[in-house]
């Protein structure tokens, strides 16, 4: 199917009704109070996108991005340097590592001795791709994902490198990637946000970050594109169920008569803003079903909850959430940012970081093989990575094993991609041999906001939005799309 | 490339267009081109410098760093400069003009702007371009930083009119446009009803203004909403939006602060009609005014409302350099309209602010102490806050406590006059109590230092200072004729602190702490044998985590006891060691007692120390005892002033009226301190005595200074009336932007206010008057309405009153397909204005009408109802939400507790409180369907609102049109009454077959009605109002 066409025809249909809903009927109105009608589901598509866009064919529909908090280590885990092992203890050398800024908590450490990377790393796939011991799903993907290994970005603490990823920007107050898309290409969904959160941690708390309601906020955007937040306890969308005594029967009759009543209003004011509140409450109820259908596992195969591992049943995990993500792209959802903290490995490196793996190595994995089953993996691009990557060299001290840890490291680290539209079983860009800096194929931030934007068909240069007398982009004035791990 | 390309300038021109060039979808200035077009006349400020901003000043404009060519064009000079044979423009010449050839050029290396800038300019716009150099190319001023002038208004037409119905209608004309009819007079009371107080009108109101035709009815509805207390409320929400006013820090952590009392001063001051001059100068400067009030400290809150990051790690200067970032930022946004945040690292690319300019605004915030660490809720500099309530509590407890302080002091006089003779009647009494006997030394003698036996047998240590010593003393139990011969089973060291020890502690080491490696206690003979006494263990008052007591009788003369627990010792202590094998003392005998102080640590050599003994091994380490012994054995005239007060303290313990007397007064400072615990405090402005240097920051990077920037006002705006003072201030600041000569402030304080009242302002970009900015689209009413502003006084309730009482704002909001389609943002004020209502006030009116609301005004922030776990859940279980009870799940919402990183989660579409916000938020999602149809606030409004109207009427046509009136403000029409009456009956024939259901409906929320009312009714009722409170029209006005 050729993805392009089908975006075309989406945008006319909607731009015909644009034009209709401002002089809608009351015989088009009064189809929109019977669900049953198909011309229903038109009219609960209020947000549309810029009629500009995309910009060219798009190669992915939807996006996951399995955003790992903290910042997980890449010597650890995927950038294999067995030049760390033959140095390891020993002060790292001032020509790699001399004149560069680190977080306070190593700012003042003078001695940096080269910590040998805790795991074991083997050769994966018919790509070969180096993969820990940590991380045994992964490597079993390994000829699907593209791993980038240079990336590096500008800020060494949690809550802006964060903000940078999702924004474009350190501080708040900028959109972030999912309201810029529902902006820039409308509603995607038909029952659903077309942009949603979660967010889960490991079971120890081991690191005290907050999920700041920013990270999938819409920024100066009007804030109807901001992420709906599905939360990790309780019902996933805030006041979702009806009241006790509210059956979903009465409901749907106060709903009918409800919007009976506003179309007398909009017939009466002929503002067309009521004809929008009209589908919005239809959206809800609409929600109301959909979203519970959602956290219902139980018409899954036992097989596949398997993949998940036996987190997949708790509310609020990363596993549960990989399973949610699935469910929501299915329903073309198109932006679910799945957040896990947890990855800040300062003081306890060899006991926290088997603990995330377990915790995320298999349900990001099995997310990646049941879209691939499920023929969705084409035009869903998947995301992995933290927001900076972790020292080479010890924090804390050599002899005491316990309390080895790595500190915040932006110059180099390592994230992974796959399908819509990425180069599969390939590794992009180098670090150094100590893994300190990323020195081929550098990837900054802002390139891989580009490559993002390009592959949903959007020429990240001419997509802006005009904010206080300037118009704003998400790369800023930056950015480049890494052509190289493009299809 | 003739004049204006220098050779080698396209890599300049095509680097600095690849840094700063923007793609973009569609040019911003085409519609208003394409209408300038059309007429004849081109206006410069209107027609012409949108697309020059628009399309040239980012290379050729005020940033002097992205300039290409030294060419600028956003300057008149620049404009018309002419290099060598070429003007830029020329008047009247198109075609000698470079400008135009550039614009026109189809070599696309002479193309301007140039293709690979991806701007690209319109035919329109290059005709228009043409026009107006053919016309002679005239040139003004940005429109916003020129003076407003009142535009002349024929006086036939002001005896009928309100002006800005004169200049609305003006602007209609033009277009062909006709105002609507007049609003109905339901429509009319809703939408002033809430604009001026927030709140719905109440079913008397509208009876009795439905029934009033005097011409005055409807002034006289607007002069009592602006008298309501609350008004102020409602038009403190939107400046508390403004002010970026919220209950927490924000960021990790997220700590409570107590801002309210400025939220209340906000209320207050718009009650009071606080002339908005003084409403600025306060708030920025209250503290600099000559006998600043509390209440004018108390206003200068506004700028401390700014997030405080408390993230561990942080670097306090960063934050505190964000702290006034913020602050510089916001008055910028609120005063001058104009968005300052570019300066911070570098020239503004299209207004003349430089970032030299911005630290210079930036200066005049950055002189108060605050710290940047730490993240306290209450950094000062602050001011306690208590309410009138409160404060007279806190001055009766000043003045009892006073009163027993004298009661105190009386009776201390009178105990210290009969010291001795209670001495003499109680010394015997009082001398058993201890069980330690004094050793008397004999001699006393130190390697280095030079030891003195006091009176009372302490020894003091004086002489040199050197690093380490041993002492040596021999003493004699203090035996009474009675004790000749004793057995001895332990001894005491006290170290006592002196006043000629570092900081009056108990050595002269640089922590009054000293280091006993090792004592050795000798028994000597009358012969002169000497026989070591073994101690086997001992007690002491406290151990410097491994600095041991053992340490002392280890034999190792490295190891030792020390006792420092804060930065300096600040108490005295003891140890006692106890001997393996009591000694049997005869008179004649002789102890010979080894101090050593031999540890690394310098001069840790005790100071001042008593010796005593006891018989009994497991005399208990009385720490107070000894002294008071000391004291007792002192005659009066050499007392020190310690045991002086000793005794002193002794014989007040004794005397029942003391015990009474302070009894009393510790209880009335428990009693105040608990009170004060709850007095607010609020963080507030004050300059340091000390100026602080402000310098340029390097891409706005705390610890990058460039050069230094001193508080001034940037030139290419007016300049204050009057001079500045030699150091310039906040008040200077405060001053100059209430000038009268500013041509900002009140320009952008009334738009602001028109955007209240008609949703959009005059000028749509509300934060942004600079040369990106919207123009006005009524120029000239907006300069009345700020000249008029001024001219009032800076009367913010005139002001407010003259847009009601308009006949725009009085027309009806109907609006045809025709006209809709013309103008669907109603720019041109052919209609009156709709709108939803802000979330807030939704809220507020569920209350109001169901009759929950509690209309209390000020006080600290409640917690109404909010779903379960939603702080736990943002903060890892750390903060958990603790709903309220009672009335305070019924105050207005202003009043709800504002978190910063979880806001109220009833408000679906507000600012978020984190950065000053001036614009408005309101969407349209289904998530707020969700809130106003689920959330327990709604569902218990729907009951109470139900059971209301069951109550005031009897039969189902009265019930429907009260409670329609209630919501809507109109009655139903007859087929809205059909609807709503075949809906009620269907939820009543629902609930009768499943009254457990309606039982359940009835049970949602804490409200408990006084007298239950049939459950199918009152259900099936319950279901109708929630219908009606969401009506379109109820949560609109």
């Amino acid at each position: 199917m050729d993805l392009f066409q089908d975006f075309s025809r989406q945008q006319t249909r909607r731009g015909l009704l644009g034009t209709s809903a401002q002089g809608l009927g009351t015989a088009a109105l009064a189809s929109l109070l019977n669900p049953m009608t198909p011309g229903r589901a038109a009219a609960t598509e209020p947000t549309r996108g810029q009629s500009d866009l995309p910009h060219f064919t798009p190669r992915a529909k939807r996006v996951v991005y399995l955003l790992q908090n903290g910042a997980p280590s890449h010597v650890d885990l995927f950038d294999y340097k067995p030049m760390l092992k033959e140095w390891h203890g020993k002060q790292i050398p001032d020509e790699i590592a001399g004149g560069k800024r680190f977080s306070t908590m190593t700012g003042g450490q003078t001695l940096r001795p080269v910590l040998s990377e805790i795991t074991r790393f083997a050769q994966h796939g018919e790509s070969g791709a180096w993969v820990s011991d940590f991380m045994p799903a992964t490597a079993g993907i390994a000829d699907d994902l593209c791993f980038i290994k240079s990336m590096y970005t500008e800020s060494v603490n949690h809550a802006p490198a964060i903000t940078f990823f999702l924004t474009g920007s350190e501080m708040p107050g900028r959109p972030s990637l999912g309201a810029w898309l529902t902006y820039g290409l409308g509603d995607s969904s038909r029952n659903l946000p077309s942009f949603v959160a979660m967010t889960s941690r490991d079971k120890e708390a081991s690191c005290g970050q907050i999920f700041y309601d920013f990270y999938w906020g819409s920024g100066f955007l009007p804030s109807k594109y901001q992420g709906v937040k599905f939360r990790g306890s309780g019902e996933p969308v805030l006041y979702l169920a009806n009241p006790a005594g509210m059956s979903r029967e009465r409901r749907r009759g106060i709903l009918d008569d409800l919007a009976r009543m506003n179309e007398l209003q909009y017939a009466a004011t002929g503002d067309p803003e009521i004809t929008t509140r009209i589908a919005q409450y239809e959206m809800a109820y609409k929600m109301q079903m959909s979203v519970p259908e959602l956290t219902d596992f139980s018409n899954e195969p036992a097989h596949v909850l398997e993949r998940y591992g036996p987190d997949v049943h708790r509310q609020g995990s990363y596993a549960y959430n990989c399973l949610m993500a699935r469910r929501l792209l299915e329903q073309d959802v198109r932006f679910v940012q799945l957040m896990h903290a947890g990855w800040d490995q300062h003081r306890n490196l060899n006991t926290q970081l088997k603990i995330q793996c377990e915790d995320t190595d298999a349900p990001s994995a099995a997310l990646v093989r049941d879209l691939k089953e499920r023929g969705l993996l084409d035009d869903t691009l998947v995301i992995w990575g933290g927001e900076f990557g972790r020292t080479p060299f010890l924090q804390g001290k050599i002899e005491e094993t316990e309390t080895w840890g790595r500190d915040h490291h932006p110059y180099t680290f390592s994230i992974w991609m796959c399908g819509g539209g990425i180069k599969p079983g390939i590794s992009h860009g180098a670090s150094d041999d100590f893994g300190f800096s990323a020195v081929e194929n550098k990837v900054h931030v802002h390139d891989f906001q580009a490559t993002i934007l390009h592959l949903l068909g959007i020429d990240h240069e001419r997509f802006t939005y005009r904010f206080q007398g300037r118009r704003f982009r998400l790369t800023d004035i930056y950015g480049q799309v890494v052509k190289d791990i493009l299809r | 490339m003739r004049t204006m390309h220098a050779p080698g300038s396209r890599t300049v021109r095509l680097l600095v267009c690849l840094i700063f060039g923007w793609g973009f979808s569609q040019p911003v200035a085409t519609a208003r081109a394409e209408e300038a077009a059309a007429t004849t006349r081109v206006d410069f400020d209107r027609d012409i410098r949108p697309i020059l901003s628009e399309n040239c000043f980012l290379c050729h404009g005020p940033s002097a760093s992205s300039r290409a060519v030294d060419l600028r064009l956003d300057t008149q000079a620049g404009l018309f400069e002419i290099r060598g044979e070429t003007a830029v423009v020329q008047p009247g010449k198109p075609d000698s003009s470079e400008l135009i050839r550039r614009i026109q050029a189809t070599d696309t290396d002479e193309l301007m702007p140039p293709p690979d800038s991806k701007l690209k300019l319109t035919q329109q716009q290059i005709i228009l371009l043409r026009n107006w150099v053919e016309a002679g190319a005239p040139w003004s001023g940005h429109w916003a930083f020129t003076n407003p002038v009142a535009p002349e208004i024929p006086d036939r037409e002001l005896t009928s009119s309100n002006p800005i119905d004169v200049l609305v209608r003006k602007e209609l004309l033009a277009r062909n446009l006709r105002p609507a009819p007049p609003a109905s007079r339901e429509e009319l009371l809703r939408r002033v009803k809430f604009d001026l107080t927030g709140l719905p009108p109440t079913i008397e109101e509208l009876d009795q203004f439905l029934a009033d035709d005097s011409p005055g009815a409807y002034e006289a509805l607007v002069d009592r909403f602006l008298a309501s207390p609350h008004y102020g409320e409602r038009m403190a929400w939107t400046w508390l939006d403004v002010a970026r006013y919220a209950d927490t820090n924000g960021y990790q952590g997220d700590r409570e602060r107590t801002m309210w009392p400025w939220r209340d001063w906000v209320i207050r001051a718009y009650n009071e009609n606080l002339p908005y001059d003084q409403f600025t100068i306060k708030q920025l400067a209250g503290d600099l005014l000559p006998q600043a009030s509390r209440d004018d400290l108390l206003a200068t809150g506004f700028c401390r409302n700014h997030m405080i990051n408390g993230e561990g790690g942080r670097i306090a200067e960063e934050n505190r350099v964000e702290y006034v970032f913020d602050q510089t930022e916001t008055m910028g946004t609120v005063w001058l309209g104009l968005t300052l945040t570019c300066s911070r690292c570098h020239d503004h690319k299209y207004d003349p602010l430089t970032q030299r300019e911005y630290y210079q605004f930036f200066d005049f915030f950055n002189q108060t102490p605050v710290n940047g660490a730490g993240g306290d809720p209450r950094m000062p500099p602050n001011l306690e806050v208590p309410s009138p309530a409160q404060e007279q509590q806190l001055a009766n407890f000043s003045e009892q406590i006073q009163q027993a302080r004298n009661k105190i002091k009386a009776r201390e006089q009178q105990l210290n006059s009969e010291l001795e003779s209670w001495l003499a009647a109680k010394k015997n009494e009082l001398l058993p109590s201890s069980k330690w006997v004094p050793l008397v030394p004999q001699t006393a003698r130190a390697e280095h230092q030079t030891l003195t036996i006091q009176p009372g047998h302490a020894v003091l240590v004086g002489g040199p200072n050197p690093d380490q010593d041993r002492y040596e003393i021999e003493a004699i139990p203090d035996a009474t004729p009675d004790q000749a011969s004793l057995t001895i089973a332990s001894l005491r060291l006290d170290a006592l602190r002196h006043a000629t020890m570092t900081a009056g502690g108990l050595a002269r080491s640089d922590s009054g702490n000293f280091v006993l490696t090792e004592i050795r206690v000798e028994a000597v003979s009358p012969d002169g044998t000497a026989r070591p006494v073994d101690i086997v263990s001992a007690q002491a008052t406290h151990e410097q985590g491994n600095l041991k007591i053992t340490n002392a009788f280890d034999a190792d003369p490295r190891s030792g006891w020390a006792v420092l627990q804060g930065k300096f010792v600040d108490r005295d202590h003891a140890a006692v060691f106890r001997f393996r094998e009591p000694v049997a003392w005869t008179p004649g005998m002789r102890f010979r007692i080894h101090l050593n102080f031999e540890s690394p640590h310098r001069h840790h050599n005790l100071g001042y120390f008593l010796l005593s003994v006891s018989a009994d091994r497991d005399a208990p380490l009385d720490e107070a005892a000894l002294p008071l012994l000391q004291a007792l054995r002192t005659p009066a005239e050499s007392r020190t002033q310690d045991q002086l007060q000793l005794l002193q303290q002794r014989q007040r313990q004794d005397d029942p009226l003391h015990r009474q007397v302070t009894g009393e007064l510790a209880e009335l400072e428990k009693s105040r301190n608990a009170l004060k615990q709850q007095v607010p405090v609020v963080m507030i402005m004050r300059d340091q005595d000390q100026r602080r240097a402000t310098y340029l920051l390097e891409k706005g990077l705390y610890n990058k200074p460039g050069a230094e920037a001193r508080a001034s006002l940037p030139d290419w705006l007016p300049a204050a009336s009057t001079a500045l003072s030699e150091r310039p201030n906040r008040l200077d600041l405060a001053r100059w932007l209430v000038d009268p000569h500013n041509p900002l402030t009140a320009r952008v304080s009334v738009n602001r206010v028109w955007q209240m009242f008609f949703g959009t302002g005059l000028v749509k970009t509300a934060e942004d008057f600079g040369s990106q900015g919207t123009k006005p689209t009524h120029p000239a009413l907006l300069d009345w309405l700020a000249v008029q502003f001024v001219n009032s006084g800076w009367d913010m309730k005139q002001l407010h009153k003259v847009i009601v009482m308009s006949e725009t704002y009085r027309q009806t909001a109907r609006v045809s397909p025709e006209l809709y389609e013309n103008d669907p943002e109603n720019i041109w004020l052919a209609r009156g204005p709709r709108s939803r209502l802000p979330s807030w006030m939704i809220r507020d009116q569920a209350l109001a009408v169901s009759g929950l609301l509690v209309p209390e005004l000020g006080g600290p922030p409640v917690n109404p109802y909010q779903p379960e776990g939603i702080w736990a859940e943002a903060t890892f279980g750390k903060i958990k939400y603790v709903q309220d009870h009672g009335d305070k799940l019924y105050r207005r919402t202003l009043y709800t507790f504002w978190r910063r990183i979880v806001g109220p989660t009833m408000l679906f579409d507000n600012s978020p409180r984190q950065t000053c916000s001036v614009l408005d938020y309101r969407t349209n999602t289904p998530l707020h369907a969700l809130v106003t149809l689920n959330d327990i606030t709604y569902v218990e409004a729907a009951r109470v609102l139900a059971a209301r109207v069951l109550r005031e009427q009897t039969d189902t046509q009265s019930r429907l049109e009260l409670a329609m009136r209630l919501v809507t403000s109109r009655r139903p029409s007859p087929e809205e009454f059909r609807i709503l009456e075949g809906r009620l009956q269907q939820l009543q024939h629902d609930y009768a077959a499943h009254p457990e259901e309606a039982e359940a409906v009835l049970q949602i929320g804490e409200y408990r009605d006084p007298a239950p009312l049939d459950r199918t009714d009152h259900a099936a009722w319950t279901g109708l109002c929630t219908l009606l409170l969401n009506l379109d029209e109820a949560i609109s006005h």
